[in-house]
């Protein structure tokens, strides 16, 4: 969760205490919920008739401290205390190490909204899953410090991988690595033929670290580009969801979402020249693409009483309407974050219409 | 290995002369003193004493017994003076500080009296190397007056314990709180840093706990960055003794295993830190 965000959200629940965190550019989200039965004792506390059940969020960085060194800690620890102080504004952490020796931490916390994303795993046409090595064995190709990465679907349920070039990078300075993953190599496969989508790799590292520590597969949603792509990790006692915007493509015709995503881009071939080609030629016709509105993004709706909106997603909204020739800087779209209504855990979306624009003007 | 090169010139006098085996026994407890480039040398016929201070408030000392030299005569009651400590740990370790097993660097030290440089001759597989460092007027040394007597509060801890705790110390906190107490909490570390506080509590009937003679409930608070330095000294040491007097001045006793398995002490003296604010729980 400290790959994607500075603050730790903690939401004790019926079902469970909740930990998430978003980027600061709200394009990456996750939670990971855990189970009452994960715990030896778990005490969510009561929530009295008008209130909810309490919240807060911690930052990342001294609550990292606390549990800096996973070896030791295993060794030396044999039971850790979480107490939610409200009255004292204190997180406290007490662990219970050998020799009798107790380590107590006392941090500050914030009161907090409800900190989530809306998506709805239903909606998505394509799905993968896979176990966390085969993705991690693949992602090793690349650079550590690439940042996205495009995910395809191909002929014969080939799936691909390959590193997301800029629009502006000149093609003979840069480096293409693509990499072909043969349906056998996943647990199941029910992709839209012709899919792709670019996420940030960056982000995603994370969670692919923790999956294969814990040796549970991964399962990918996703559907089309702009639509947000959903990984998830499930145990009997553990849900975990990673949620992360995609870069929208914006001379794809489809303009509704719920179509099989049929892509302008040419279907990969098993000649790498051609394929890279057309690529990049596709890529260069985003200039002219005058047809009506641009794929659909996610408008970023806050709760009240409002947050500030991170200023980056009042240009996009305004970019929305602009001119559509001129090639889109390479941001990725804020994720919906719903409104705080409902309490329950993150899963379908309630019948919010997503594609509703904020009706706050701009 | 014998030292056989460079012997002084018959009819020399040297103030001290000392010579070891293995000059590490030297080199590393100095450096569980290090903090400060200067120190102090004091050196009479039970030994060598090294001493280091810090803004009035800390001081270190190396304890170095005659019997841990293969030869250590003085011609003096004592002999002190002030050196750098930087330059004095570079000379000894200018064969690197990698401590392969077998091989060892040889040292002989030799201080011919008042205003004369310090002699080191060290050498390692039959390469010798010379050093003269020179000495300068001692400074006069804190005294902290803390003697057996006066101690009010007293615990023997395994130094295992308190290694990774002090490694982890949360500097971003000005100071160490230190509680000592015949009642819970018995014996307390605590920190107040940037994101809220820390405790680290050892109660009396622990495993680590060796002795613990605890008359009177103390808070103590010390300011973190001096106290920061002993770490070295813990992580060299088998177990370590904390004292405190009615005036809250800390004693940490480090005793110290060398590869020989001979025995050695480190202490660090500290004030208290003078702004008491009511300690946060």
């Amino acid at each position: 969760l400290s790959r994607i965000g500075d603050e730790l959200y903690l939401e004790p629940t019926e079902s469970g205490l909740s930990l998430r965190a978003v980027n600061s550019s709200r394009s990456a989200f996750a939670s990971f919920l855990f189970a009452p039965l994960f715990f030896q004792l778990y005490e969510p506390g009561s929530a009295g008739p008008d209130t909810e059940l309490f919240r807060c969020k911690v930052h990342m960085k001294p609550l990292l401290g606390v549990f800096r060194s996973l070896p030791s800690l295993e060794k030396s620890v044999w039971k850790c205390l979480i107490l939610l102080k409200p009255r004292a504004s204190r997180l406290v952490l007490q662990l219970h190490c050998k020799y009798g020796v107790t380590k107590t931490h006392n941090l500050a916390f914030q009161e907090c909204e409800r900190l989530q994303a809306v998506f709805d795993t239903q909606r998505c046409a394509s799905r993968l899953c896979v176990t966390a090595r085969v993705l991690a064995e693949a992602v090793v190709h690349f650079p550590p410090t690439l940042a996205e990465v495009t995910l395809g679907t191909g002929p014969g349920g080939k799936i691909s991988l390959r590193n997301y070039v800029e629009d502006e990078a000149e093609p003979s300075k840069t480096m293409v690595t693509e990499l072909w993953l043969a349906e056998d190599e996943f647990q199941s496969v029910a992709v839209a033929p012709g899919s792709h989508i670019t996420f940030c790799l960056k982000e995603f590292r994370g969670l692919l670290s923790f999956a294969e520590a814990s040796n549970l597969p991964l399962t990918i949603h996703f559907d089309e580009p702009g639509r947000p792509v959903i990984f998830t990790l499930d145990d009997t006692v553990l849900e975990v969801h990673l949620v992360l915007a995609t870069l929208s493509d914006l001379q794809s015709n489809s303009q509704s979402p719920s179509t099989n995503g049929v892509s302008h881009l040419p279907a990969p071939s098993d000649d790498f020249a051609d394929d890279l080609e057309s690529y990049m030629a596709a890529m260069e016709t985003s200039e002219g693409c005058s047809e009506g509105p641009p794929s659909p993004t996610f408008p970023l709706h806050t709760p009240r009483p409002a947050k500030s909106k991170p200023e980056e997603e009042e240009e996009e909204e305004e970019e929305e309407g602009a001119v559509p020739g001129t090639p889109p800087p390479k941001k990725f779209r804020s994720l919906f974050f719903g409104s705080v209504m409902t309490p329950g855990r993150p899963g379908p979306a309630t019948a919010q219409e997503v594609l509703a624009e904020d009706s706050d003007g701009e | 290995m014998p030292f056989s090169a460079q012997p002084p010139a018959s009819g020399e006098r040297y103030a001290l002369s000392a010579s070891l085996d293995n000059a590490r026994h030297l080199s590393s407890l100095l450096r569980a003193v290090h903090f400060q480039d200067h120190a102090t040398c004091l050196a009479t016929a039970s030994g060598l004493r090294v001493t280091v201070e810090d803004a009035k408030c800390i001081q270190a000392n190396a304890f170095i017994q005659a019997e841990i030299f293969q030869e250590f005569s003085i011609q003096e009651e004592s002999v002190m003076f002030r050196i750098s400590l930087s330059v004095l740990l570079d000379c000894l370790t200018i064969f690197g500080t990698s401590s392969l097993p077998g091989t060892s660097t040889a040292l002989r030290m030799c201080y011919r009296g008042y205003g004369y440089p310090l002699m080191l001759f060290l050498e390692e597989g039959g390469v010798v190397t010379v050093c003269k460092i020179n000495t300068q007027e001692p400074d006069e040394l804190l005294d902290f007056d803390f003697c057996s007597t006066k101690v009010v509060n007293k615990i023997i801890l395994q130094s295992e314990g308190l290694r990774e705790a002090f490694a982890e110390l949360d500097m971003t906190s000005d100071v160490l709180q230190i509680t000592m107490s015949p009642d819970k909490p018995y014996f307390r570390l605590s920190t107040f840093g940037n994101a809220g506080s820390a405790h680290l509590d050892y109660p009396r009937d622990s495993d680590l706990m060796e002795a613990f003679h605890c008359s009177q409930t103390q808070t103590n608070r010390y300011k973190i960055s001096l106290l920061k330095p002993s770490t070295k000294a813990l992580a060299l040491s088998c177990k370590v003794s904390i004292r405190t007097d009615a005036q809250g001045f800390l004693s940490l006793q480090y005793m110290i295993r060398n590869e020989d398995g001979q025995i050695c002490f480190v202490e660090y003296y500290c004030c208290p830190d003078e702004n008491i604010t009511e300690a946060e729980l």
